[in-house]
Formats: C-alpha cells, structure tokens, sequence
C-alpha cells in the first residue's frame, strides 16, 4: 500500500504509540481490531500468548520475537487448517497479525523458531458471535456443498491412481510411470488450492526441486518426476513413492473435514489460473517432463469447476460477467485442444514463442474477469 | 498461504483528494513562477511545479503531441485479439474515461486503489497514489493491420497510413515493431506514465494483448520555445530545428490532417511514425570531437550549425570553410534532415533517450525511441528517412531496431471517445 513516508508516523506520534513497531510493520497498519491486540512474546522455546481467548470476529495479535531464530506465528483451525500467519519475524522485531475467525470453536497459536516443524502450541478458544459465514446464505451453502463433492471425487481419484503410479514405481516400469505421472497429477492440480490450505502437505507433495530451502528434503511427485526423466530410478526412489502415497491419503482424509466458503471457492478459482501464469507458461513446474499442458487443463479444469459451483449465485447477481467467464474458459479451452496429442498434450518445450504467447494472452483475458468473482460472491 | 493484514482507514486518501489540497497550496508558487522565469530551468523536478500540473485531456488535437514535452515516456503497442467490434468499441469508450480521470491525477475508477471491497483486486493498481498528475497526457493511434477487413475498417484507412517500407540498414525486430493500436502515455514522472499504461492495458485484458512497450526517458527535444533544447545520447542538442507548438502554420501545413486529406474522421489527427535506434553508444563515445561534429553537423558545445554561432542562428548549408570546401558535409545529419534538401517537408519529434540494460556482451542497450508525427507520412517521415538511411554518416553508430506506424485520430470533447470518428 504506497503512503506518502510521513504519514503513518505522523499518525501514529499523534495517538503517542508503536513508533518503534510501525518502523517494521510492512503493513502500515494503526488500527486495532475489534477483538484487541493481544500480546505474544515468542522465544527460541516458549509461545507466551497473553490472552487464551477472544470474541469471534478480528482477532489481532503482536507478536514481538524476543529469541535469537527467526520465528513464525500461526493461528490454527482444527486439524492445522490455518487461519492466519505471519512469517519471517526477526529477532527484535514486532510484528502484528489479524485474523478474521467468524466462527466460534477451539482453536491453536503456534510459534515456530527457526521457522520449522509443528511449532510451540498453544489452546485458544473462540466464543460468541459472529454467524457461521458459510451457513449465512443458502445459496453459498448449496456452492460449497457441491464444490465439495467435486472436491472429493478428485481426492477419491487422486489416491487411487497415485496407488498405482506409485506401485510402477516400485516395480521399476519407468515407461509405464512415466505415461501415468502427467495424469495422477491432473487429480491434484485441480485441487491445488485445496490442498494449500494444509500448510505442510502442499511442499512434501508437490514441491519443486528449485524451490526446496536448505535442509529440505526433495520429495512427492517433482523428485520422481526427476527421478524418471533425468537420474533414473535411484535406491530411495521406492521410499520417495511409498511417502508420496502416504502424503496423499493424509491430504485425503483432510479434505474431508475441510470446511470451505464461497469466497474460498472464488479465490481458489482464480489462485489456479494464477498457477498457470506463474508456472505453466513459463514451463517452470514439470521442468524434467515438460509435461505443463496436462497440468494447464488440470487447473483449467479446477476452476472451472469452483465456478461451476458458484455459477446459481454469478448468474443471478452479475450475468454479464458469467458469459464473459463461459467465453474466456471457451477460448482457452479451444487453444489448449489444439495442442492436444494423441490422449495428451504436446511437450511445453514442442511450443513455438508465438504459441506461448497465445497462452499467456488468453490466460489473462480470463484471469481478470476470475479476479472480480469474489467480490460479486461476496456482496 | 495467506497472511491477512489489516486495514488502515486513515490512509485511504484519493488521489483527488490529494490533488486538490497540493493543488491549491502550491497555485501560487506556480503563478510567480510564470512571470519571468523560464519555465523548463525552474519547472523540472520542482515539486511545485509539478502539483500544479495537469494537461487538458480535451482539445481540438490530442494532448500529447505539441504539449510540451515531458520527461519521462512508456510507450505500448497492441494487438486486438477479440474478433469482436463491439468489445472493441466499448474498450475505447472505457479507456477514454479511465484516462479523463487519470490525466487529472485521479484514480483509474472512484475509490479504485483503496478504496473498494476488501474482497476484490483494487479497480487502480494504486503506485500513483499520492503523485500529482505530472503533465500525464494520453494519446492513442490506430495501426495499418488494424485496417485488415476483421472489423470492416478497410474503407476508413487513410491512404497516409502506409506501411512502412524497409530501408537500408534497417535490422527491425518483429517483437519490437507493428500493432494495430497503440498508447503512448507522457508524464514529468515515470511512475505516473507507466501507472497509466499498465492500468489501461489490464483494462484490456480479453481485448487487446501488448505487442511490444519501450519506456523512455529524458526527452530528445523540444516542442516549444519554453523548453531549452535536450541532449540525445550522443551528447549533442536533438531538435533544435524541430517544429513548436507556436509555429501554427507549420503545424497546420506539415502535422494536422485535414478532412480534404482523404479521410474525414481523421481531420485534426495526424500520423505518428515510432522508430527504437539503438545507437553504438561504445563506438561513438570512441570517435573524436571533431568527427562527431562533422557527423552531426553541428557543435557539440552549443549546438550552434558547424559555421554558426548560435544554437537557433540559421542553418547555412552551403556556408564554405578553408579551401572552399563545405563545412557541413554531404553526409552531415543536418543537411540529410534538412527541409531545404526534402522540399520543405518537416516533421514533428517527440523522441525519448531509452537505456534497457545491457546487452549481454557488455554493451549498453541503449538509443533515441524517434517519435515524430507529421500530415502525411508518405511525403514527409519516409523520404526523410530514406535520404538518412541511405546517405547519412551517423548510420555506423545507429541501428533502427524497432518500427511503427499510426493514425492519430484528432482530440476529444468531454463527452466525445477515442473511437467516435473511426466508428461513427
């Protein structure tokens, strides 16, 4: 949010507080939640959060990192579905964080020195308030409902055909893995955004080796997409598998305790094509099979299918942007079946610049329409 | 993963709101400044200046063109990728009140940057927040492909807007040269010209896709006698000769189209000719004074004709040096540019210096991006260039790297839109 420099300090000197954590708050932020901020003091090992409850609706915290490891801070649903974060707190810093949680329920803070592992936990309860989001409009219930379904026969799927990818894997049919690698994946790219809402599975399922920090280790689908198109099958590659199969059904029985709104739905429809402007044109995610197209329509296809579910409350609020919505996918859909091959697609590295460009061009003419979803749903 | 941040209401300050308190501290400082002081020395880079500074987005001929010329440039051009007139159409119509505001230092949309549902992307990018209008002036062309038949404009294209032959030494990049649209967008601060563009471009997501963009700064000339006269990046003074926005009659001659042209929707238009030259900065720097004179013809110091005095003191071509032979070469850039030497045809410049890094091997990508608008781009731009790239001595340090060509169409009234008289 760019301000003139002065004036958030001259705001703050004006109600005489926090000059010393405006100086570090990116955010710019002054304003204090319903909820009132409630302090926590993190160290290398212990969370102290000063309050273990709040009123449903904004709740704020300032975390001031008083340990000598670069720190985190969660707030987490049941079963680690995260709330809200706040990331990279240096020593000595401050750092304010606030959440929106509408719903009464109990809830945990974590802080993470060093930035690793489950973190140091902490019970905080909810009460009171604020109505459940997701039950406030029928319609928006009857979306997410069907969006879970859809949701859960690509999970269904996801287990049952990384079962057998996994299993050729092991049995050493590099061919055969290879053939299935780019349609296991088509189940977990639809539900990408799904799956981001796990924090930790995301990266152990599907991260890439580019993106791996020091002390990481490479595994889920990238490391035996490697592994298969590069190195070779190697003496771990049946552990990688066997991990990435135990990954997944642990994403699967998540899923079925996830709780999504209407507005998770819009976001996710869009945070998908986003996926494929950042990843997929630029051939970055399958940089050893150079197999982006599947993984293209794979997106294509999971957004469309969160819009599917929103489409009773598009149309009836803002229809013009509905056919502008049916066009766009129609016409990204048209570009990506004339790259088809046989059951697939071409290889990203087969695509000529000007075809990359078709993409790119036909991407963004349906992203900005997508980005104006959650806003309509929202009203 | 997201991190949720909270909201500041205090800073939730339009641009207009800004704009109007800045507006009215400064008004008189600017007022003082009229009387006496030239403007270009005092104006650039003051602040007071440039609170003060708003351009009419409305007039007979699009602003952007004689205004004086601004520092900073970002220049796109587009293709259309809708099959659709009507999108088109309504396209222009929204980019025309997406720039009346921009131009007067105001968001693209009310409560565009911070304004609006926390739920949806901002309707403005916002990095203009809180900077005034900065002289941002929007001026929009037509392209020859734009003509091709797809929205049955083959009839209106103007015989002026030729394509552009390829002349000697040219090396044009495909992905640098053509569009059948572009936006050239002039501000007193890069920000507010690039806000613009980009603004204007997510507008036309769907519609239009960006061909190709250059950002310029640094103006290499002048189009009013306000304004002293730049240095290129070659170290010499670029446009000492060029038409200003007072010589009427020479705009009227050599720049405005008039309906009798050919085309009566282009009447108060005009043709503008973008070229990118990258220039061999390296080599240049490496020739000696005197040979960059010779080259130029003209002094590198004041910029005075080489056997003048003075920057502004006429041309003589013909002037003799020791021995009878002439001062200014066959060759010189001057006498190959001269209107004496093309019948009297002259152009309009508005060329920005551009720097996009290096090159790879060490060398600046660098150059002049030659804007230039005249009435008829077949009698005036293209012999020009024809006789300099044929002739001139400054093509060993020059490389004509990009190409394009548009139908300015004329200025706007506050309720008329850019595409009126092209669809009308």
């Amino acid at each position: 949010m760019p301000q003139s420099p002065k004036a958030p300090l001259a705001v703050l000197a004006g109600v005489g507080a926090l000059v010393a954590l405006a100086a570090c708050d990116s955010t710019g932020s002054t304003t204090s939640a319903a909820g009132g901020p409630i302090k926590v003091e993190a160290s290398d090992t212990s969370c102290a959060v000063a309050a273990s409850t709040a009123n449903a609706g904004n709740v704020t915290f300032e975390i001031t990192n008083k340990g000598s490891k670069v720190t985190e801070f969660y707030l987490y649903a049941e079963g680690d579905r995260i709330m809200g974060e706040v990331e990279n707190i240096a020593p000595g810093l401050n750092r304010r964080l606030i959440v929106e949680v509408p719903d009464a329920g109990k809830y945990q803070t974590a802080c993470k020195p060093g930035m690793v592992g489950d973190g140091i936990r902490g019970d905080f309860t909810v009460t009171g308030g604020a109505a459940k989001q997701n039950d406030v409009n029928a319609q928006k219930s009857e979306a997410t409902k069907s969006y879970a379904t859809y949701v859960a026969n690509n999970t269904s799927a996801l287990e049952t055909e990384t079962a057998k990818f996994v299993d050729t894997v092991k049995a050493g049919k590099v061919d055969e893995a290879k053939a299935q690698y780019a349609t296991t994946r088509a189940y977990y790219e639809r539900i990408e955004p799904v799956a981001e809402k796990f924090g930790d599975l995301d990266p152990l399922i599907d991260v890439r080796e580019a993106d791996l920090q020091a002390g990481q280790q490479f595994t889920g689908f990238h490391r035996l997409e490697k592994d298969l198109w590069v190195t070779g099958l190697k003496p771990d590659s049946g552990q990688v598998a066997d991990k990435l199969l135990t990954d997944v059904k642990d994403l699967v029985t998540k899923t079925k305790t996830l709780q999504l709104t209407a507005l998770d739905l819009a976001n996710g429809a869009k945070g998908l094509l986003d996926e494929v402007a950042t990843g997929k044109i630029t051939g970055e995610e399958e940089t050893f099979s150079h197999t982006d197209l599947w993984d293209f329509q794979a997106n294509v296809d999971g957004s469309k299918g969160a819009i599917a579910a929103l489409r009773p409350i598009l149309q009836e609020r803002d229809p013009a942007l509905v056919s502008t919505l049916d066009k766009q996918f129609a016409n990204v859909q048209t570009l990506l079946d004339k790259n088809r091959n046989g059951d697939g697609f071409k290889y990203y590295n087969e695509l000529s610049q000007d075809q990359i460009k078709e993409f790119a061009s036909a991407v963004d003419a349906l992203s900005e329409p997508l980005s104006k979803v959650a806003e309509v749903v929202s009203k | 993963m997201t991190s949720q941040a909270g909201n500041d209401e205090g800073a939730r300050v339009s641009r207009r709101k800004l704009f109007g308190l800045a507006g009215a501290g400064v008004a008189l400082a600017g007022a003082g400044a009229a009387a006496g002081v030239g403007f270009d020395r005092l104006g650039e880079g003051s602040t007071a200046q440039a609170a003060v500074s708003t351009v009419d987005f409305h007039g007979e001929h699009q602003a952007g063109i004689v205004t004086s010329t601004q520092q900073n440039l970002h220049f796109a051009a587009l293709d259309v990728t809708t099959k659709d007139v009507g999108e088109l159409r309504q396209l222009l119509r929204t980019w025309t009140a997406a720039a009346r505001r921009m131009t007067t230092g105001q968001e693209v949309v009310p409560n565009g940057a911070v304004g609006g549902a926390a739920e949806a992307p901002p309707g403005d990018t916002g990095e203009a927040l809180d900077l005034p209008a900065s002289e941002l002036t929007l001026t929009i062309g037509f392209g020859p492909s734009l003509f091709d038949g797809r929205f049955g404009l083959a009839a209106k294209r103007p015989a002026q807007l030729v394509d552009l032959p390829l002349f000697p030494k040219d090396k044009l990049d495909p992905t640098r040269s053509g569009g059948d649209l572009c936006i050239q967008a002039c501000a007193n601060d890069p920000q507010v010209a690039v806000h613009a563009v980009r603004n204007l471009v997510r507008l036309g997501f769907g519609v239009t896709e960006v061909r190709w963009s250059q950002l310029g700064f640094g103006r290499s000339s002048s189009t009013s006698r306000a304004q002293a006269t730049p240095r290129n990046l070659f170290g010499f003074k670029d446009g000492t000769n060029n038409i200003k926005s007072e010589d009427t009659d020479l705009l009227r001659d050599q720049v405005w189209a008039q309906a009798a042209d050919g085309q009566a929707w282009m009447a108060g238009g005009t043709y503008l000719v973008a070229r990118r030259i990258r220039m061999h900065i390296e080599t240049w720097d490496r020739e000696t004074l005197d040979g960059q004179e010779q080259i130029i013809g003209r002094t590198k110091g004041s910029g005075a004709a080489l056997g003048q005095a003075g920057e502004f003191d006429q041309v003589d071509l013909n002037v003799g040096g020791a021995g009878g032979v002439p001062l200014i070469a066959d060759d010189a850039h001057i006498r190959l540019a001269s209107h004496e030497t093309l019948k009297g045809a002259r152009i309009l410049r508005r060329g920005y210096n551009f720097v996009d890094g290096s090159d790879g091997v060490g060398h600046l990508e660098a150059g002049l991006f030659f804007l230039a608008f005249n009435r008829d781009t077949r009698t005036q731009y293209v012999p020009m260039q024809q006789a300099l790239s044929a002739k001139d001595a400054m093509m060993e340090y020059v490389q004509h790297t990009g190409s394009a060509h548009f139908a300015v169409p004329p200025g706007l009234t506050p309720t008329s839109t850019w595409g009126d008289g092209l669809f009308g």
